[in-house]
């Protein structure tokens, strides 16, 4: 196992650095100009001054080591001085943003905990809702509660976050006007009363987010308790006098949890995904966002780097979920 | 191959003769039979047949300009507010009501479903197309598989809807200028969707393929000398047509939504040009006076992708000979 994680591990750089290449390349095409932003009385030369000031005014090669250098050694080291003290890094030269000046990973590191608070709560409501929802329904198959649940997933596959967001803007801050309809990140927990207004704003967009988390997941949840159901060794519990209750939560879920895990794993990177567009309904200035803007503004090295740290979401997940899948199920070697 | 199993007729019964008579069924049929007899999906293929032909015949009956502004009548409501709002300002020229421009909402509505529909077949096809090349090209040729599925894989870790944003921004201008506002846009959000959605279709593809590959019927035309061209357009192809229908169907769905929340996120189609999600974002600054704007393209789009959500499950159950006839 030891070694099949080391494999994959030492597997997984090359597709990193290639999945970095490509994204890379991908923005260098970019016709959008970090200078369309500027007043157009500067000269043209200065303006090229600038760019150079930029850095681009090297070759593309030069430039993709430089960020390479700069994402895998300079800025490990500045968070490592900042955690302890110590002086590894030495004034090295951060990834800038082209937009505000400042280093990407401090922008990053201000507008990561508004996306992590709320896909991480949505996640974790998603699939606290969903599991039940799988149990239930694959115990009683074609049930009204089994046709209900694959409705509802349905429902949740089909309805597109931009809708079901507005949607529930519309009904609940606009018509009955329970809850505000802009997530306010500068809002803080002191007491009862704030705590009260935190649980308001985040239950639409965390709702909204978490209504595709439970599509997915208890459909999976479904299938292999259903799967394990028909299996002998349910039949012989049943034979031993076992309560139904200690069958079904015991040996079936048991099993059942095995490929459901490495779902509910895979599905991260996918959420980040989602969060993009929901932040952007209900206004949650996080990493999804910042995207944007730094889209919309040719903010380079901003974007590389922030569609860069979601692919390294992806790769790790597949492989903790491959991981994952060999320590739960003796049956599974890879070696 | 899957005829056989239904020209097996039942033991022989004096009896009743009828079972000797009856000719034997076509595959197709079967499938239809079993098909119609899930509810949801039929009633998912009643609703896209009605929503085809409500967004590419409703103009000529609805015959309104889309894009014509009638300021004298803006933000006119629905015809139905009248019912618990007698005050409000309706028409019945306008059941749906008009925009804060004055154009149309149902003609707005048409028009715009005909881009997002078809937008979605497209990209849907060029995925599927992409993906069976890969697939059966990767299971079928054993020099290839390595390097496809190292491929395949790469590209399922790319971050999608970040890098279709980038793409979106980068060849939106040279294409416009290519192709003019419309076509050119339409070329990159097609193109864009289809190269970032075929790596499912090619991963089932491969291994039906992989499996096909080792059974007797194959064995058999290999033997007689047919060369692999031949045997994948007559052999393999159409023994993998039911795992490809339904990830078509998949994929309908998918590129419905991709590119409705492309142009959510305002990279997509420019703002004359209405497609359901453009309409559903230009909408979201008005929704608290004017709700039904949002809701009616939203519904649009919700209840299209439901109803080929289902038609994709009817479809699984249906194709697979397990389940069918019983």
């Amino acid at each position: 196992m030891l070694n099949y994680t080391i494999r994959r591990l030492v597997l997984s750089i090359p597709t990193l650095l290639f999945i970095a290449l490509v994204i890379f390349l991908l923005l260098e095409l970019a016709p959008g100009d970090p200078m369309g932003q500027m007043p157009l009385t500067i000269p043209d030369d200065v303006k090229q001054r600038m760019r150079e000031a930029l850095g681009l005014g090297e070759p593309w090669y030069t430039r993709f080591y430089l960020w390479l250098y700069q994402f895998f050694v300079v800025e490990p080291q500045y968070w490592i001085d900042g955690a302890f003290g110590t002086n590894f890094a030495d004034g090295a030269q951060r990834i800038i943003s082209f937009q505000s000046r400042s280093p990407v990973f401090d922008t990053i590191a201000e507008r990561l905990p508004q996306t992590l608070w709320v896909v991480g709560m949505s996640y974790v409501v998603g699939v606290a809702i969903a599991l039940p929802i799988g149990i239930i329904s694959a115990y009683k198959q074609y049930s009204v509660f089994d046709q209900a649940g694959t409705f509802v997933s349905m429902i949740g596959f089909s309805v597109p976050p931009f809708f079901s967001g507005v949607l529930v803007i519309v009904i609940f801050s606009v018509q009955l006007g329970w809850l505000p309809s802009i997530y306010d990140t500068t809002h803080e927990v002191v007491d009862w009363e704030t705590f009260k207004f935190q649980l308001q704003q985040m239950i639409m967009p965390v709702m909204v987010l978490a209504l595709q988390t439970t599509a997915q997941v208890s459909r999976y949840m479904r299938a292999s308790m259903l799967d394990n159901l028909g299996q002998d060794y349910v039949r012989t519990a049943r034979a031993k006098g076992l309560t139904e209750s200690v069958v079904v939560m015991r040996h079936v879920l048991r099993n059942s949890m095995i490929p459901v895990v490495t779902v509910i794993a895979l599905g991260i990177p996918s959420i980040f995904g989602g969060a993009i567009i929901t932040e952007q309904v209900f206004k949650v200035n996080g990493l999804g966002q910042l995207l944007i803007i730094a889209l919309q503004g040719s903010d380079i090295p901003m974007v590389m780097t922030i569609t860069f740290l979601l692919a390294v979401l992806i790769v790790m997940m597949n492989l903790i979920a491959d991981i994952l899948y060999g320590v739960l199920d003796p049956r599974i070697r890879y070696d | 191959m899957t005829d056989v199993s239904q020209q097996v007729q039942p033991p022989l019964d004096p009896v009743e003769p009828s079972a000797l008579t009856e000719k034997p069924r076509n595959q197709w049929l079967d499938v239809w039979d079993q098909f119609r007899s899930h509810k949801g999906a039929m009633a998912g293929l009643i609703f896209l047949i009605f929503i085809t032909v409500f967004c590419t015949l409703g103009p000529v009956v609805w015959d309104v300009d889309p894009g014509k502004l009638d300021i004298r009548n803006k933000d006119v409501r629905p015809i139905y507010t009248v019912l618990w709002d007698g005050d409000a300002k309706v028409s019945w020229a306008r059941p749906m009501g008009t925009d804060h421009l004055g154009r149309d909402i149902m003609a707005n509505i048409m028009q715009g479903g005909r881009i997002s529909l078809a937008v979605g077949w497209t990209a849907m096809i060029l995925a599927i197309l992409i993906g069976t090349f890969v697939g059966v090209l990767a299971g079928y040729f054993k020099r290839l598989d390595w390097g496809l599925m190292r491929f395949t894989d790469l590209v399922l870790s790319l971050p999608i809807l970040p890098l279709l944003l980038v793409m979106m921004l980068l060849f939106r201008d040279p294409l416009r200028a290519a192709f003019g506002p419309e076509t050119g846009i339409f070329i990159l959000i097609v193109t864009g969707i289809g190269i970032t959605s075929w790596m499912q279709t090619a991963r089932i593809v491969r291994g039906d393929v992989i499996s096909l590959k080792e059974r007797e019927f194959v064995l058999a035309a290999r033997s007689i000398g047919t060369p692999p061209r031949r045997m994948i357009t007559r052999h393999i192809l159409p023994n993998v047509l039911s795992p490809i229908m339904v990830s078509a169907t998949l994929g309908l769905a998918t590129a419905i939504i991709t590119e409705s929340a492309l142009s959510f996120l305002g990279l997509g189609f420019p703002s004359d040009f209405p497609t359901w999600g453009k309409i559903l974002f230009d909408s979201v600054d008005r929704m608290v006076a004017f709700p039904e704007r949002v809701l009616w393209p939203g519904l649009a789009i919700s209840l299209t992708v439901l109803a080929v959500n289902y038609i994709g499950d009817g479809l699984r159950d249906a194709l697979d000979p397990r389940i069918r006839g019983l």
